[in-house]
């Protein structure tokens, strides 16, 4: 497991690199490094670099890679989570309602609140598409609970119902709003991910969410892994089912929350990083969690790095790229590991 | 453990079961699909709250118990099993420590050990890092048990331990558990549809009708034309098994059923 994690330390920092230099303006990486340097405590370089660099590397490019790697981070660990509870290897960060949810929230303040409102960097969207999410998820489990008990497939049903209901909702609030035209450029930007930060503030709210979030799942890793025994199966082997599945499904939802709440809803990363890594480094969540997390930042720096310069000064939406890369790979994947799946 | 009590009174599909095992005691619960067997095992491994009245383990509630606590002394070997994920044999027998193993710290040498030791019982050790998936329907049936091992139960509950196997490997997982009954003194209670395999493996039979205890005892006691007429409704003949000193049940197609 550590040559893993090391590698693929060493994959995000090298993303994280190539990331910030490149785009409108490059930077050399040598002066990345040293300007990054000249920023530690007891540290002071000669600044021998052009200062508007610093100030594209600090104001812009810096927080949006990190934003990016927050995001990939806590993706690909909603979907280590959701995979692992569910037992269902087609699970995703989305799949109980989280995705329409957050999109509903979004749009009913894009239709209903004509202001421009922040709180610690977030605009009121992201805010509303944060607690969209969490709301549907909650609703989800509420409505999956018979007799005491969730059952998976309960929850995976009630998770596609309210999923269409909001995003019927969602729609007709804006056929009905008389802005549909109007409005449909945010909403799309929604939908298909765009990475938007505008302050370290932000960066360090989201920063200490995510990381927090993340730390918090693994202290469920182990349990997950009984849970590939069934519900029953795991009581078995004394998981307390109930209320082990409430603490993932809260931390995934949380995660996935905090995801789109940044990026709007980036898809496919949640599902292919937790696949890919589990396919490489078998089926342990304790290997599964940390180097997911690890993979997932790398490539979502990646994808907005491409979002940013391949029709340059254009910017794609980076969910469109995260799709198009992650969908072949995710079927070479499944051909090559076919055996490892049994399928 | 001195003795475990179960009763329980459950509204459901069993009613009014007032059921007693001794430590070191080989039980099976037989009797007809939906009697209530199954159940009876999950009631028992507390994984089934009783409508009514209380399962007991050694004199305490398990009510009173955390998961993780049962988990340390009982130990449940269901009936078939696939894992979602390609886990290895080794880390699915690892799964049986999970009661035992704190959630940062991970396994213990001792953990490991104690895998190590329930698949050499087992006789799965050759397929340590083979994927769990991949072996026969006979062979998962065997890590299951060494996973159940793993617990150290006190307690091994089965249910249908040999559904779905060949005859070769219904024999081996009995063999298995009825050598950690005499050897180790778990308490064994296994839901058996077999009748001949329950008489052979088992030394006190339970038979259940409809969620009641029709008959309860050894199996030459339980196992009579009689009772599994009015049981089953099956007409069967009884003989004496040729070398162990049971009865043996003879199926009778319904063409050799005397008329009337």
């Amino acid at each position: 497991m550590f040559p893993a994690l090391i590698i693929l330390a060493a994959l995000l920092v090298g993303s994280v690199l190539l990331a910030c230099a490149i785009g409108g303006v490059s930077i050399p990486p040598s002066d990345i490094a040293r300007m990054s340097l000249d920023r530690l405590p007891f540290v002071h370089l000669e600044p021998d670099w052009q200062s508007t660099h610093e100030t594209i590397f600090f104001q812009i490019r810096l927080p949006r890679v990190i934003g990016a790697a927050l995001i990939g981070a806590a993706l690909a660990t909603a979907g280590v989570l959701f995979q692992g509870l569910l037992r269902n290897p087609l699970a995703d960060p989305y799949i109980i309602g989280t995705s329409s949810g957050a999109l509903f929230g979004a749009t009913l303040v894009m239709v209903f609140i004509p202001a421009t409102l922040a709180v610690w960097g977030f605009g009121i969207i992201s805010i509303a598409a944060f607690f969209g999410a969490l709301g549907s998820v909650f609703l989800v489990y509420n409505l999956a609970r018979i007799g005491g008990k969730t059952p998976v497939i309960s929850l995976i049903l009630a998770g596609f119902a309210v999923g269409s209901f909001f995003t019927a909702m969602t729609w007709f609030m804006l056929s009905v709003s008389g802005e549909f035209q109007h409005k449909l450029g945010a909403v799309f930007d929604f939908l298909a991910g765009a990475i938007r930060v505008s302050s370290w503030l932000q960066i360090a709210v989201a920063a200490c969410l995510i990381l927090s979030g993340i730390i918090l799942a693994r202290f469920f890793t182990f349990r997950l892994n009984a849970f590939s025994l069934g519900e029953e199966g795991a009581a078995y082997v004394g998981i307390n089912v109930e209320r082990v599945k409430v603490a993932i499904l809260s931390l995934g939802a949380f995660l996935t929350a905090c995801a789109v709440c940044l990026g709007g809803l980036i898809g496919f990363v949640g599902l292919v990083i937790p696949h890919a890594m589990r396919l490489i480094l078998g089926p342990d969540h304790r290997i599964l969690l940390p180097t997911a997390a690890l993979t997932g930042a790398s490539f979502i720096i990646l994808a907005d790095l491409g979002a940013r310069v391949i029709f340059a000064p254009t910017e794609l939406r980076i969910g469109i790229l995260t799709a198009l890369i992650g969908a072949p790979f995710f079927i070479y994947l499944l051909r090559r590991y076919r055996k490892e799946y049994a399928f | 453990m001195k003795e475990v009590a179960f009763s329980y009174l459950n509204g459901f599909s069993l009613r009014h079961i007032d059921l007693k095992v001794k430590k070191g005691e080989r039980v099976a619960l037989i009797g007809p699909n939906g009697s209530g067997k199954t159940t009876l095992i999950k009631l028992a491994a507390g994984v089934l709250p009783p409508g009514h009245g209380e399962v007991l383990l050694d004199g305490a509630g398990l009510k009173t118990l955390s998961r993780r606590e049962i988990a340390q002394r009982i130990a449940v070997v269901p009936q078939y099993f696939n894992m979602p994920f390609a886990f290895s044999v080794e880390e699915v027998v690892m799964l049986g420590r999970t009661p035992f193993i704190r959630a940062l710290s991970g396994e213990t040498e001792e953990d490991h050990s104690v895998v190590r030791y329930a698949m050499e019982l087992v006789g799965i050790e050759q397929f340590t890092n083979r994927t769990f998936n991949e072996l026969s329907g006979g062979e998962r049936q065997k890590a299951i048990l060494a996973m159940a091992l793993a617990q150290k139960p006190k307690l091994l509950l089965l249910d249908e331990p040999t559904a779905h196997l060949d005859v070769n490997h219904q024999v081996e997982i009995l063999e298995l558990v009825k050598g950690l009954n005499r050897e180790q003194g778990v308490t064994v209670v296994g839901a058996m549809h077999d009748l001949n395999l329950a008489a052979l493996y088992f030394d006190r039979l339970v038979l259940l009708k409809e969620g009641i205890i029709f008959a309860d005892g050894s199996p030459s006691a339980v196992l009579t034309e009689g009772t599994i007429h009015d049981v089953f409704g099956a007409l069967v003949q009884i003989e004496q098994h040729p070398s162990a000193k049971v009865p043996h049940i003879i199926i009778l197609p319904k063409e050799n059923w005397p008329r009337g």
